[in-house]
Parts: C-alpha cells; structure tokens; sequence
C-alpha cells in the first residue's frame, strides 16, 4: 500500500496531462508534466464522435510507454477488470478507472486490492471518495466535468470533498457511525479522514481545467496536483500552453506569475458549457 | 533527537513536499518551502524531495533556482535527496532525457528508474550506516540507484550490489522515501549533519 500510495506523493504539485500519440507524450513531457494520460480519443472527442469509448489499442499504449522516461497512466472502463489486468500486464504505471470511458458495469466498480498497478478513480463527493478508496483505489481525483473546458464543476467537486471533510473533522467519535451511514461509506474510512482532516490518498483535479488560471484555481481550492484533458491538445498552441499550465500549477499562490504565463497562450478550447449539456451526457453521473 | 534551531527548507516546485517537511519537524529542525532565490538564501539546509526529477529541473530552470542551487551546493550548503532529489544532486544521470537539467555535487552517476516501472516498486528493510536501531523501512518507486560513485563517496546501503544511499561531506541522497514511512532516522541524522556545519559569516 505505502508503494501505492506513494507514487501519487511523487505526482503531488504536478500536471499530469492527456495524450493520444507519442508526439503528443513529448510535447507533455518537455513541457514538465509528471505524467501522462494515454488514451485513444481526448474526452472532447469522445464527446463529439459519440459510441462507446474504450481502453486504447495496447500498441498505441505501448508507443508511449516507449516515447517518454515519465510515468504513463491509462484508463480502464468502470467495472472492466480485465481491461485493468491487461493495462497492468502492458506495465502502465497507473489505471484510471474512468467515468469518461462507456462503463462496463452498473453496479461494480473493479477490486482494486486485486492488482499490483495503483489505481485513480474519480469522485464528485466525499462518500463516492470513500467508496473508491475502500475498493482500493490509491488515488482520488474530483471528476468535474470531462471534455468541455468548463471548470465550474471541477470547483463544486472540489468544495464539496473539502466541504464534507471538514465537517467530520468537527464531530464527534459517537456521531462518526452515522455519518458513515450518510455518506455511504465504511466506518473505519470515516473515522480516519475525520482524525487527519483529509483523504487517506493524494486527491487530484480534473475535469474543464482549461488555462492556467483554471490550474491555479484548483490548487488554491485544496488540489494536491491537476489532470488536464482536453484541454492542451485541443488548444491553439499546445506545447505553450501546457508549460503555461505547468508553471501556474506550481506557482498557484503567485497572480503576477499566473498573469506572465497566461500571456499569449493563443486560442483556448473552444468548450461546451456544463449547463447545456443534457443528463445523458454528463460523465460525473456515472459511476455508484 | 534534541531540537536545534536549524531552518532547513523543502524544494517546493513539485513533489512530496507535505511529507518531508513533517519528517524535518519530527526531527526538531524548522521546515520551510523554498521556491524563489531568496527563499533558499535563508535556509541552513535543504530537502530535494521525490517527484519527477525532469519536470523539477525544467522549473528550477525557469524559476531561477538552478545557479544560485549550484553555488549553495558548491559554497557547502548541505543537501539532502531523496528519489528524485538524489538524481537531482548527481553529476551526470543515466536514462535521464539528455536536456534534463542536474544540480550536481554529489559526485555520482544514477541510473533513472532503475530499478523498473511503478509495477516493480518495492519495500525493503535495509541496513544502513550511520543509523541505530533496528533496519530501516524503506519504500521504493520507481527508484533509481547509483551506478558508479567517486572516491570521496560512502555508500551507506544497497539493495543487491546497488548503492542506495550515499554521503558526500555535506550531501546526502537515498533512492528509497524514508518520508512515506514514519521512521525520521534518515531526517535525523541529515538535521544532524546541518547542525554541525559551522555557522556562515
């Protein structure tokens, strides 16, 4: 677990950015990401072509575990453990178990316990965090919503697991069972994110994060690092904007550093704005 | 431990930070975050921590810290490394990327992730020089190893036949994360090492 664990500590500060080719890996890697994101279609494509969306093809996996020295993650639909196994036998660092693929399975998330990889889930609450967590997941990251360009509900995730933890941390030990009982969770979890005023695992943003300010914003909201997806590669100028987001990730408490990289970045994501996207399209819903 | 009045900084541009600056506390020092020059201009000491050893060297580029790194380091600034800190301090670096900005000092070479994938990451209770006590726990990810060490190196542990911990005079680096563990032993005796390192003019 420590091993699990600790490799997202090493994430922590950090951009982590999806690609879906090997030039694309190292435009992220020069630009100082921590890590990649290896899958087939960024979610602002998935969004767009529509049918279901699934593991890559393990070659183009493969090309960029070999095209970069960072670590690779890659995503495994809700559910499909099989995907994960074959993920881990391809020897990613990480599996996103991710809301932004077709889930596989409506009511099971996959036993992560089960697997030597660690894995990233995604969460909009504290109780779902905690789901995730008791199922294994080494990781957490705030779903927002994936493949618009709108952060706002990257910030409601975000407030509402800082929100929730905050509030156990003010009860006491006899109230913690119910608690557990509201948030759908297991007690032991509940009693120990209320003992140490946060997740037991690293607790990332993703989701519409789309400019350096967005990153920044983020990490002010409590983000131990960011996930961009769509974001980077769907912009004017790529290889710009993802040092611009690297720097402002790090720099989150310095406007006048924000402003200098947010200068001349060229065209942002177009985006779709969350409050017009009907439910069926929603990823945050997905996911139990 | 006894408390020392030593204010030792955590390189902040990326990483575990969070975890050694509590180890540092633990240990009696006072732990700040250093990210601009001037920040690392008052410190007595300071952590690289584990991270990613090129995204940190990209932003000690940018952030003008890689010079006045090199001098501190050069002028007996002591240094721990941990991970990618270790990479961070060593003269040259094997499977690194060719352009991947080094502080050096620490008159090594490492090997990058040389020990495999986060698939192979490892726990391992190691004997090391220096420290008492029972062996140390130490957690390995993604680590690398030191591949050839000069003269003025100890090599305090291995892990096979591969150095996993070295001291040079003032500099010290690990390839495991003695910070994820709750044993301060290493944090200790780094804080040691800064509180006997006569006081600067």
């Amino acid at each position: 677990m420590p091993v699990k664990r600790g490799m997202a500590e090493m994430l922590k500060g950090g951009v982590i950015m999806d690609v879906v080719t090997p030039e694309q890996a190292k435009i992220a890697e020069d630009a100082g990401a921590v890590a990649v994101m290896a899958l087939e279609r960024v979610p602002a494509d998935i969004r767009a072509q529509g049918g279901v969306a699934r593991m890559s093809d393990p070659d183009m996996i493969q090309g960029i575990v070999e095209a970069v020295s960072i670590p690779v993650m890659a995503k495994a639909r809700i559910g499909h453990f099989v995907e994960a196994q074959v993920l881990q036998a391809l020897g990613v660092d990480y599996v996103d178990e991710s809301e932004v693929l077709t889930p596989a399975d409506p009511h099971h998330h996959i036993d992560k316990w089960a697997f030597t990889v660690p894995f990233v889930c995604g969460a909009t609450n504290l109780g779902e965090a905690l789901r995730r967590i008791s199922e294994g997941a080494a990781m957490i990251r705030s779903k927002g919503e994936a493949g618009t360009g709108e952060v706002s509900n990257a910030v409601v995730h975000m407030r509402t697991i800082r929100g929730e933890i905050a509030r156990l941390s003010t009860l006491p030990a006899d109230e913690l069972y119910a608690a557990a009982k509201e948030l759908r969770a297991p007690h032991d979890l509940v009693a120990e994110v209320a003992r140490l005023g946060k997740l037991p695992v690293v607790l990332f943003t993703a989701g519409g994060i789309a400019t350096p300010a967005d990153a920044a914003l983020m990490m002010q909201l409590g983000a131990d690092g960011v996930f961009v997806g769509s974001g980077i590669f769907k912009s004017g100028d790529p290889a710009k904007r993802a040092r611009a987001i690297v720097e402002a990730t790090t720099m989150y408490n310095d406007p006048g550093v924000i402003a200098k990289v947010s200068r001349g970045l060229g065209e942002a994501m177009v985006g779709i704005n969350v409050g017009e996207l009907p439910a069926a399209a929603r990823y945050a819903d997905r996911g139990w | 431990m006894t408390s020392t009045n030593a204010r030792i900084g955590v390189l902040a541009l990326q990483g575990d930070v969070r975890e050694h600056a509590r180890a540092l506390a633990a240990a009696g020092a006072e732990a700040v975050e250093v990210r601009r020059p001037e920040e690392l201009a008052a410190v007595d000491g300071l952590v690289l921590p584990g991270g990613e050893s090129t995204a940190i060297g990209r932003l000690l580029r940018i952030f003008g810290l890689l010079e006045p790194l090199r001098a501190a380091v050069g002028d007996g600034l002591p240094v721990y490394g941990s991970c990618a800190g270790m990479i961070l301090l060593a003269q040259d670096v094997l499977d690194g990327r060719p352009d991947q900005p080094l502080i050096g000092g620490l008159d090594v070479v490492v090997r990058r992730n040389a020990f495999g994938r986060q698939v192979d990451s490892f726990e391992a209770d190691l004997e090391v020089e220096g420290l008492t006590g029972p062996p140390l726990h130490a957690v390995f990810i993604r680590a690398p190893w030191v591949e050839k060490a000069g003269d003025g190196v100890t090599i305090l542990a291995r892990v096979g036949e591969h150095p996993v911990a070295v001291r040079q005079g003032h500099l010290l680096a690990t390839s495991f994360h003695p910070e994820l563990t709750g044993d301060i032993r290493m944090h200790e005796l780094f804080v040691d090492l800064v509180a006997r390192r006569p006081a600067r003019g």
